[in-house]
């Protein structure tokens, strides 16, 4: 259900830019969306992630996954359980490079009447995959909106299409992508467990990348487009001098409207997963706890039964018990 | 309960989840699975908010009348004071990595014990309320409206997480479904729900200074009859002193340990080993317990408990303090102590008497683990040993939930129990130190009411256990948390019967040596200790 409408809204959006570039409104789909949903996801980030910053860290609850810093003989486990900001980066590094914590997956079965953990290694081997082709793929496309295109993204570009296939070279992190969503979309229509606990907002994402990226493989391989002019937009969007030239298949407004669609939708939705990462106070803190005070902001005092109201409770009953008493 | 429990029924799992959606499938209570409600006078003797009689079972629960009101103005006020909330509602993206780690799940096939749903069950609730997005979209974007079926949903999957955050070992964010329980059951509590097995100890605590309502002289003979206890087993007098001014160290412990069977045993390998180094320390009947059920009700509440050690530190003067063997009461004192109560500035850092070592990783809380203290001691050669007494005892360790995932001390007791046991197995590694699962009891969890829930959450550490029961022939699990010692008897005796739950102090005390002591014939048990089994070691 959740996915069927997610995949309805997709194809909705992309019937949309359709009919619409077909009918001239070309500079709406091609400049007009793009500034909106990129203002959106700028303001909106920002926004979210001050909102975040905004709450306190009342107390400091890193999960700790290895040996604690104690005695000095006992080895302590440096960046899964770390007790030094220099750690604390490291720890992060790992997850955010390289998904550490989703690495340790494990899969659970119940083999007769026993509990067998096996490794699963594969979501973490997708995701990674996924948003590292996404990432590249993002820089990548810079140099389509720069003049001159700076080298280092010259530079990716080679090694991204260096398994030549063909004119134009087939970029390795396409192939990537459209492997990484469609195992994560799969994943969540065949298993009954992650299609109980899906929503149509996690569906939506999923077909609305594929749908990019499809776009952007059928404009490159199969409905070409008119790659200068396409620059041409692209550069006067970077430079806030927007041109719309003529002759431009609406492939290309499907793509861009897609992804302007992306990008209004990310601050509003798990998407933030991206920002969120760096600010988890389970995995972002040191566990230095007994070692360093952490300051509550908003601690306040409370009411506690004290020595003295105790002692006059049970004053007699401590006397007779031999128990030192403050008065007697 | 467990008598009518069948093993094999109980093992007839389905881990697939049904083809209606959680939210369209409203909670069913059943009995086995939840705990009794709290006592109203349990609830306002304290001075927490709405105490008032109602019932799992019944349709009204006698909620008070702006219930919706309350619930969303705790959910508001919590989302401002802290970040994890905020964050753990907006970022997770359903992966499900999660799904399968909760001994809850594992061992019920519960869908809405997957940690995801748990927290997508106030997820919901949040999204409908609080996002732009849910207001508008309502179930498309996955929110809905929080009525009286979604609180009894709430109270009933929240008093079914023992918050023991093995899910957020393995969520790629980090979420942790326990700070989602903490922060749940917090807004429960403000509605009055709360179970009675976490409320009465709550306020026995508060008022009498432990759970078990023992009073100082109740508290000081229970312990003296552990010393009777040792005087019979061991032949030596220990006369530990209580409420003692000056002494050098003040020592707190679980009052689960006083009381009852088998924590007792590690209590007597407390005094034994403190005895045997002569250690200058006090017991005191006012700050008679440091495991702090408040943190099964509110942060506030979790600190007021917390607040005697402290105090009773203070008023005694003593230098530093040392901790007993303890779960949560550890997450506790690691976690939340100093930010409650600190800064402990009234105490030195703490420096063994014994060895001399200082300990750095308690240098602001001042307050130091009985495990690291007695692997520092074993390390400097300052306890005397004969590992061959615990020769019968084939030894497995279950690294209890919160001092592994949230203090990661791992080491430390499997160094202890190599030097005092000759047969140590570890269980396999998805299953231990920071991959460890729950006793199945924790987090106030561990009343006899809901028992089959119990078993259930207890089967993922039982077949780890059992695994090595029948690959080495293990008997002996030890622990290093008073609730594990309370709850782990029954479930082992469920699923693997013929292994026993001890304490690591108790296997100890069992192979210390101590000065003047007569011929030990007998552990801390009163069995007999098996002769003839290869030479002394000493």
């Amino acid at each position: 259900m959740g996915a069927m409408i997610s995949l309805i809204a997709v194809l909705v959006i992309i019937l949309a830019a359709l009919v619409g570039s077909m009918a001239g409104l070309q500079y709406v789909f091609g400049v007009i969306l793009p500034y909106t949903g990129f203002t959106i996801l700028l303001v909106g980030f920002v926004f979210r992630v001050l909102d975040w910053a905004k709450s306190p860290v009342p107390f400091r609850i890193p999960t700790t996954a290895g040996q604690e810093f104690s005695l000095p003989w006992i080895k302590q486990a440096k960046l899964d359980n770390p007790s030094t900001t220099m750690g604390v980066l490291g720890r992060m590094a790992f997850e955010i490079l390289a998904f550490r914590s989703l690495f340790r997956n494990t899969k659970a079965e119940l083999r007769s009447g026993n509990l067998i953990y096996g490794p699963a290694k594969w979501l973490w081997l997708f995701a990674l995959a996924f948003h590292w082709a996404f990432f590249i793929i993002a820089v990548r496309h810079l140099r389509l909106f720069m003049v001159p295109v700076p080298g280092f993204v010259e530079w990716l570009d080679k090694l991204d299409s260096i398994m030549q296939i063909g004119t134009p070279p087939l970029y390795i992190t396409d192939v990537l992508l459209i492997a990484g969503v469609t195992f994560l979309l799969l994943r969540r229509l065949m298993s009954p467990r992650i299609r109980y606990i899906s929503l149509p907002a996690d569906y939506f994402p999923l077909f609305l990348i594929l749908a990019i990226a499809t776009t952007g493989i059928l404009m490159r391989f199969f409905i070409r487009t008119d790659i200068v002019g396409v620059k041409e937009i692209l550069v006067g969007l970077a430079t806030f001098h927007p041109v719309m030239p003529d002759g431009i298949g609406p492939i290309f407004f499907i793509h861009a409207t897609l992804v302007s669609v992306l990008m209004a939708y990310f601050p509003f939705s798990k998407l933030m997963h991206l920002g969120g990462v760096f600010l988890s106070p389970t995995r972002n803190m040191a566990n230095n706890n007994r070692m360093v005070r952490h300051v509550n902001p908003w601690n306040y005092p409370v009411k506690i039964h004290t020595y003295d109201e105790y002692e006059d409770e049970f004053r007699d009953l401590m006397k007779g018990a031999g128990i030192p008493v403050e008065r007697e | 309960m467990a008598k009518d429990l069948i093993p094999q029924e109980m093992l007839r799992i389905d881990y697939n989840p049904p083809k209606t959606g959680w939210m369209d499938t409203p909670v069913k209570i059943k009995p086995g699975i939840y705990c009794h409600p709290a006592k109203p006078e349990k609830i306002a003797d304290v001075g927490m908010p709405n105490p008032h009689h109602w019932n799992p079972l019944d349709e009204d629960w006698n909620l008070p009348e702006n219930w919706q009101q309350i619930f969303f103005d705790g959910m508001r006020e919590r989302l401002d004071k802290h970040r994890s909330f905020k964050i753990f509602m907006d970022i997770c993206v359903r992966c499900g990595a999660c799904a399968d780690k909760c001994h809850f799940f594992l061992g019920s096939g519960d869908p809405k014990n997957m940690p995801v749903v748990r927290a997508e069950l106030l997820r919901s609730i949040y999204r409908k309320e609080f996002t732009t997005a849910g207001k508008i979209l309502g179930r498309l974007a996955g929110g809905r409206e929080l009525t009286a079926s979604v609180i009894k949903e709430l109270w009933y999957y929240f008093f079914q997480c023992t918050e023991c955050r093995r899910c957020s070992l393995f969520c790629p964010y980090g979420i942790d479904t326990a700070e989602v329980t903490i922060i749940g059951r917090e807004l429960l509590n403000l509605l009055g729900l709360n179970i009675n097995w976490i409320q009465e100890p709550v306020s026995n605590c508060y008022h009498i200074g432990n759970h078990l309502g023992l009073k100082p002289h109740t508290f000081k003979e229970n312990i003296e009859f552990l010393c009777d206890d040792i005087e019979t087993y061991v032949g030596i007098r220990i006369n530990p002193t209580f409420n003692r001014k000056g002494a050098e160290i003040l020592f707190v412990t679980p009052s689960g340990d006083v009381f009852a069977d088998p924590g007792i045993y590690t209590l007597m390998g407390y005094l034994m080993i403190f005895e045997h180094i002569g250690l200058d320390y006090t017991w005191s009947t006012y700050a008679s317990e440091s495991g702090n059920f408040g943190f099964f009700t509110s942060f506030e509440m979790a600190k007021r408990l917390n607040a005697k050690i402290y105090a009773e530190a203070k008023r005694l003067g003593v230098k530093w303090i040392l901790g007993g063997e303890c779960g949560h009461m550890w997450r506790v004192i690691h976690q939340y102590m100093d930010t409650f109560n600190g800064p402990a500035d009234f105490l030195e850092e703490p420096v063994s008497p014994i060895t001399g070592t200082r300990f750095e990783n308690a240098k602001s809380t001042k307050m130091v683990h009985i495990t690291e203290f007695t692997a520092d001691l074993i390390k400097n050669n300052k306890l005397k040993l004969d590992k061959n007494r615990n020769n019968h005892l084939k030894v497995t360790f279950h690294d209890s939930c919160n001092p592994s995932r949230a203090m990661g001390i791992l080491e430390e007791p499997r160094y202890v129990i190599k030097n005092v046991c000759n047969y140590f197995y570890d269980m396999p590694d998805t299953t231990i130190r920071e991959q460890t699962f729950c006793c199945g009891s924790g987090a106030g969890l561990n009343a006899s009411e809901n028992m089959e829930i119990r078993l259930r959450g207890g089967l993922p550490r039982a077949n780890a256990v059992k695994y090595v029961h029948e690959k080495h022939g293990v008997n002996t699990l030890a622990c290093i948390c008073a609730i594990d010692r309370a709850v782990l008897p029954a479930s082992m005796e469920y699923w693997v019967p013929g292994v026993k739950v001890a304490g690591v102090s108790e296997l100890v005390a069992n192979a210390l040596i101590m000065e003047g002591e007569g011929d030990r014939t007998m552990n801390l048990r009163g069995e007999e200790i098996p002769k003839g089994e290869e030479g002394s070691d000493v």
